[in-house]
Order: structure tokens, then sequence, then C-alpha cells
């Protein structure tokens, strides 16, 4: 059976669970790194604007260059943890996401009046390879800074992207960001990082 | 010493409360300190030698299960000249040596060492050199509590009457317990008691969750998932407000929902692969996969024990407070363990969906009700402004009752529990505690 991932959620399942786990751990070898300029400087481009539009708010065009069955994960362990067992500061499947999206865009989502406004560094944009041949996986550094009704904080970390090769651009299967204090208690954790 | 007589009155509480130092500073002592407060989860420190840090107010603390299986709040502050002698978050060890200058503590808190003993003329087997610790140390039903205070009552007549939700809690789960398993870790910016006046508030609902309500409901044609029992007149829904005395009140919302499997799982809002593994659970367990949908669902209860621990849907939430306008809420998610298999096999399955159902509040609800604690925060800034008013069903015929027990209850957007519960905040405030550190190793 076909299930819309926007209305129901099917994809999320045990062996999703297993291959995610899998696919996230130990992907940074040095040998796995794709050092092909151009491959990188495509992928580059394809991170500065997802940030690009996460910084001028434009969520639903965000959410486009994401996967009919996509994750945006946010692990609340350093190493990411299993999400099985234990829960995340965010795990977002496809309708969740646009669940976020939609609270962001409603007006009484009081966390965001007013709405934050965010500069997005991304950096250090390193490309690997794993099984599949039309997938990478990206490392990449990132420094965010919020300002919110007079108060300026910044999230910093990595972000490992997993990235399904389309028609001449990239799609995201998979986005982990992990803070370097997904650990610690976060004042207003309600941007999309 | 400010004039808690005229600070908390019937109807209202002054602003004081939540902005001044002296109150806050006090506040650590008399009653983080005075009664039981919660420290960790025993199953955060499951095996002997296993150790997890705490907070009991501000002081440090590291809860261990020490070598001998006792249960014990050591302060984590060396008794040389004060250093913390753990810095790892949880671990296992049967000693802690002080990185400063290497004295050496078992993980019961007796000295077992120092370096060059020779150099001292002291007797390194009095007390006194062994760490402080909190001499009431006790666990109900794997909740461990901590209190400075001799003339306490027993952890059990403290809890009181807020044993039967939490022993509800407890059992609805395969062998009555739960183990926690991470956390959703917030804070903001504003004094404890915000977070402790919401939290059986159901007046708020409607209002601070609103995005939440809609965007559960966003692909109904109408709204029937999450919080939607809320709307329209939650006075004459079934669901109550209760105060059970010592601080602690509840609000239930089980009443709402018809009592039988599946009728929770019903109306949980959307969370990542429920479909999915409903269908899968259904398929393998048949009838039987009502009840065990259920578990994987939010509990629709507010079991609040004063001053800091927070047992709502499937979470463990702690309060901790940081200074007077900083407060750290840790959202404990929990897991099923299920030893004897009542289960049939889907404990995996129930907790893999449960991380997500658990994650749901702490992303689109808690943070609209913290940006709204910061702003009241903001609000009492207007020093001439002095009043909190709590007085929502006061004096208004009929709405409370109180039973044998002086259980007190009211209809869910009831602010009664808020001004029980500042009646023996004023109490505590007033009194005088003795707050007793041990430090002899039984
Ligand atoms: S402060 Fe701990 S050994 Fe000196
Ligand atoms: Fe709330």
């Amino acid at each position: 059976m076909n299930h819309d991932p926007s209305k129901t959620s099917h994809y999320i399942g045990n062996q999703y669970y297993a291959d995610l786990v899998q696919n996230y751990s130990d992907w940074q070898g040095d040998d796995n790194e794709i050092s092909d300029p151009i491959l990188r400087e495509s992928c580059r481009r394809f991170l500065e604007k997802e940030a690009r539009l996460l910084e001028s708010d434009r969520h639903d065009d965000w959410l486009g260059l994401y996967a009919p069955e996509c994750l945006y994960w946010v692990p609340a362990s350093v190493g990411g943890g299993d999400p099985r067992k234990e829960v995340a500061v965010a795990f977002d499947d496809r309708r969740r996401l646009e669940d976020r999206v939609f609270r962001l865009q409603n007006e009484y989502a009081w966390s965001q009046q007013p709405i934050s406004r965010t500069v997005r560094l991304v950096s250090n944009v390193t490309v690997f390879a794993c099984d599949e041949p039309s997938i990478v996986m990206v490392r990449s550094n990132f420094l965010i800074t919020e300002f919110q009704a007079g108060d300026k904080r910044s999230y910093t970390g990595w972000s490992g992207h997993r990235l399904q090769d389309r028609d001449e651009s990239w799609q995201i299967l998979v986005k982990q960001v992990n803070l370097i204090d997904c650990d610690q208690n976060l004042r207003n954790p309600s941007i999309i990082l | 010493m400010p004039d808690f007589n005229h600070l908390i009155q019937e109807d209202r509480v002054h602003r004081d409360l939540y902005t001044d130092e002296n109150i806050f500073k006090e506040e650590m002592r008399k009653i983080f300190g005075a009664v039981w407060v919660y420290l960790a989860h025993e199953s955060q420190i499951p095996e002997n030698d296993d150790y997890i840090m705490s907070k009991l107010g501000l002081r440090p603390i590291i809860v261990t299960r020490d070598s001998g299986g006792t249960l014990r709040a050591l302060y984590n502050r060396c008794t040389h000249r004060g250093a913390t002698v753990c810095r790892k978050e949880q671990g296992s060890t049967k000693a802690f040596a002080c990185p400063y200058h290497g004295w050496t503590f078992l993980n019961s808190g007796k000295l077992s060492g120092v370096p060059w003993p020779e150099g001292y003329a002291d007797d390194f087997s009095d007390a006194k050199f062994n760490l402080a610790q909190v001499p009431r140390v006790q666990s109900y039903r794997g909740f461990i509590f901590g209190t400075l205070n001799l003339d306490a009552p027993s952890l059990e007549d403290y809890l009181g009457p807020a044993r039967t939700p939490v022993d509800q809690w407890l059992d609805r789960h395969p062998g009555g317990k739960v183990a926690i398993s991470n956390a959703n870790r917030l804070k903001f910016s504003g004094n404890w008691k915000l977070a402790y006046d919401n939290s059986a508030d159901g007046y708020h609902v409607i209002f601070s969750h609103r995005s939440l309500l809609a965007m559960e409901n966003r692909l109904l044609t109408e709204d029937e998932k999450g919080m939607a029992f809320y709307k329209d007149k939650p006075d004459e829904a079934p669901m109550y407000v209760q105060y059970f005395g010592n601080g602690h009140h509840f609000k239930d919302k089980r009443p709402n929902i018809e009592n039988r499997p599946g009728a929770l799982w019903e109306i949980e809002g959307p969370h990542p692969g429920m479909e999915g593994y409903e269908e899968d659970l259904r398929a393998r367990l048949g009838d039987k996969a009502d009840r065990v949908l259920d578990i994987a669902s939010s509990e629709p209860v507010n079991i609040n024990i004063f001053p800091n621990l927070l047992i709502l849907g499937n979470h463990i939430q702690v309060l901790q407070p940081v200074s007077m306008t900083e407060t750290d809420t840790t959202w404990y998610g929990t897991a099923v363990i299920d030893e004897d298999n009542e289960l049939e096999g889907a404990v995996d399955d129930v907790n893999a969906i449960r991380m997500r159902t658990q994650e749901g509040f702490p992303n689109f609800g808690e943070v609209d009700d913290l940006m709204n604690f910061e702003q009241i925060q903001e609000g009492l800034a207007a020093e001439e402004d002095e009043w909190v008013y709590m007085h929502r069903g006061l004096g208004v015929e009929g709405r409370i009752t109180t039973d044998e027990n002086g259980v007190i209850t009211g209809p869910a957007t009831d602010e009664v529990f808020m001004r029980e519960y500042m009646k023996e905040y004023k109490r505590l405030m007033l009194s005088e505690p003795e707050l007793k550190i041990e430090r002899e190793v039984t």
C-alpha cells in the first residue's frame, strides 16, 4: 500500500531505526572522504542554501529540500544515542516536520512571538561516501546566532546530512544536528536548527 | 525577615515571592533543605557503585548506591578545601578521588586516604573528615528523595494521599515500574515557582497551548486529539484538580477519557511511526494490542510533588532552581521494562513509539509555557504593581469540596491548588527548621 508520509507515518519502524543507527555510526573514516572539489562545492552550496532559507523564514521552501520520507534529528546525547530507547531533542519524520513548520507559522506559537532572527554560518564541509552510490554523507560545522526579544544567543555544533542525488542537486534524507550542548538544558529551543 | 503573612494572602501573593533575592535564599534552606526533595530515580543507578550527580537546592550532591547497596546523597564537596570530588555526570566507582590534592573517599562518603598522612598530626578516622551527607535519603518505588530535616515526617507520610496517583501511574506499566530514558532538557529565565504554579493549572491550557492544539488537529476536520477536551467548558468536564496537603497537587484528566482499552491511544496526536507500529501490533497481538498501545500513549495526569517533582504524561519532570530568576526544567523520558513479558514481545515497539510521543509536548507545548513564565518575570519588574492573583474559584458557591482526609477537589480550571500550596509555602517560610548533615558512616 502507498502511504502519504505527510498524512500517516508508516516508514518509521524497526527497519528504519536499525538502518539509521547503522548509517550514523562510523561514517567519517578518512578512507571514505571524497576529495572531488566539484562534488564538495555542490554540497556546500546546497547546505548554504538550506541555511539561507531558514534565515529568511522560507520554511515551506526549506521543507522542499527534504525527501518525502525524511528525518530531522537532534539527539539529546553525544554520539546520537539510540532513538528507539531514548528521547531526543527532536526526532521529526515528514509529518512532524510539517507540524513543526505549521506551528512556527501559527501566530499563537508564543515561543516564537516575536519571531527569532537568525544568521547561520556553515563551514568545514566534508563529503563522505557510503555504501549506496547515489547517496553521500556530509559533515559540516554550524554556528547559529539567534536574536529574539532583546536577547542574543547561539547554537553551535555539527550536522551530518545524508543526501540523495536528485536532478543535478540534492535531496535531504536525514539531517542529524549535533549540538555541542545537546545534553544540557536549552533555553527556548524552538527554531529549526 | 519578610512578612510572609502580608506577602501571602487568601486570594493573592506578592511579587516579592518571585523577585526578592533574600526570599530565594531562604527557600533554599526552608524548602529545598527542610522538606523531602526529589534527587534522582533508582533506574539511573541500578547497580551497586553506580552514582549520578544531583542538587539539593543549590548544594551539589552525588547520589550513590554504595558498595553495600545503600542509597546515599553525598555532598560533592571535598572536606579538605572544598573542591568537588566528582565531575562526571554519572558513572560507576567505588571511590571518589579529589582532583585537587588527592584525598579519596569511598562511595559511602568515608575518607579512605590522604596523600602523605605523616604530614598531619590528625587521626583521619575522625568522622569530621568524611564527606558530608544528607542524613535522610529514601526511595518511594524508585523515586529517591532526601532531606536535611530530622523532624520531617516519614517520606510516606510526606507524600500522603499523593501516593495513590503515583502508585496508579507506576502500576499501569508491566512490573509497576519505569526506567529513565534520557531527557528533554529546558530552562527558562524565571523563578522556579512559576513552573510549580502552572503544574496543575487547567486555566492556561487552551490559551498558552493554542498553537499545539491547532497543530495536533490540523489534519482533522474536528478537534479531537490531545488536549481537545479543554475546549468549550473545561469546568463542566469530568476532569478535576486536587490538593493533597504538604504542597502536593494533582490534575486528573483521566475521567475525560472512556475507561476501555485503546481509548488513550485514540486521542494521541500524530507521532512518528505510530500508524506503522499500530498496524504491526494489531496484526500480531489482536485484541491485546489496545492495551499495549495505551502504554505507549501519554497518561493524562499531572502529579505534582512539592517542591520539584512533576509526574505528567509519561514524563518525570524535575524543577531545579538555578537562581532567583533561572530555572532548569528537565523532562526525563521513561521507558517500559517488561521482565515478565506481559506485553508478549512488544516492549521494544512500545518504547519506540513512546519515545516519540514523549518528544511532542516539550517541543511544541512546553516552550510556549516557558515563554509565558519568562514574560511573567518581565511583567513582575513593575514594582508598584504588587499582587499576583490566584483567586479563581474562591468564594464561588459549590465549586470546591473537601473530603474526610482533607483532600480538596475543584473543577479543572480552579486555582484552589495554588492557594492551598501557597498556604503550605507560607507555613514553611515562617518555620525555623533545623538542618543537619551527617558524617558518621553507618
Ligand atoms: S580540596 Fe580536595 S584534596 Fe584538597
Ligand atoms: Fe502548560
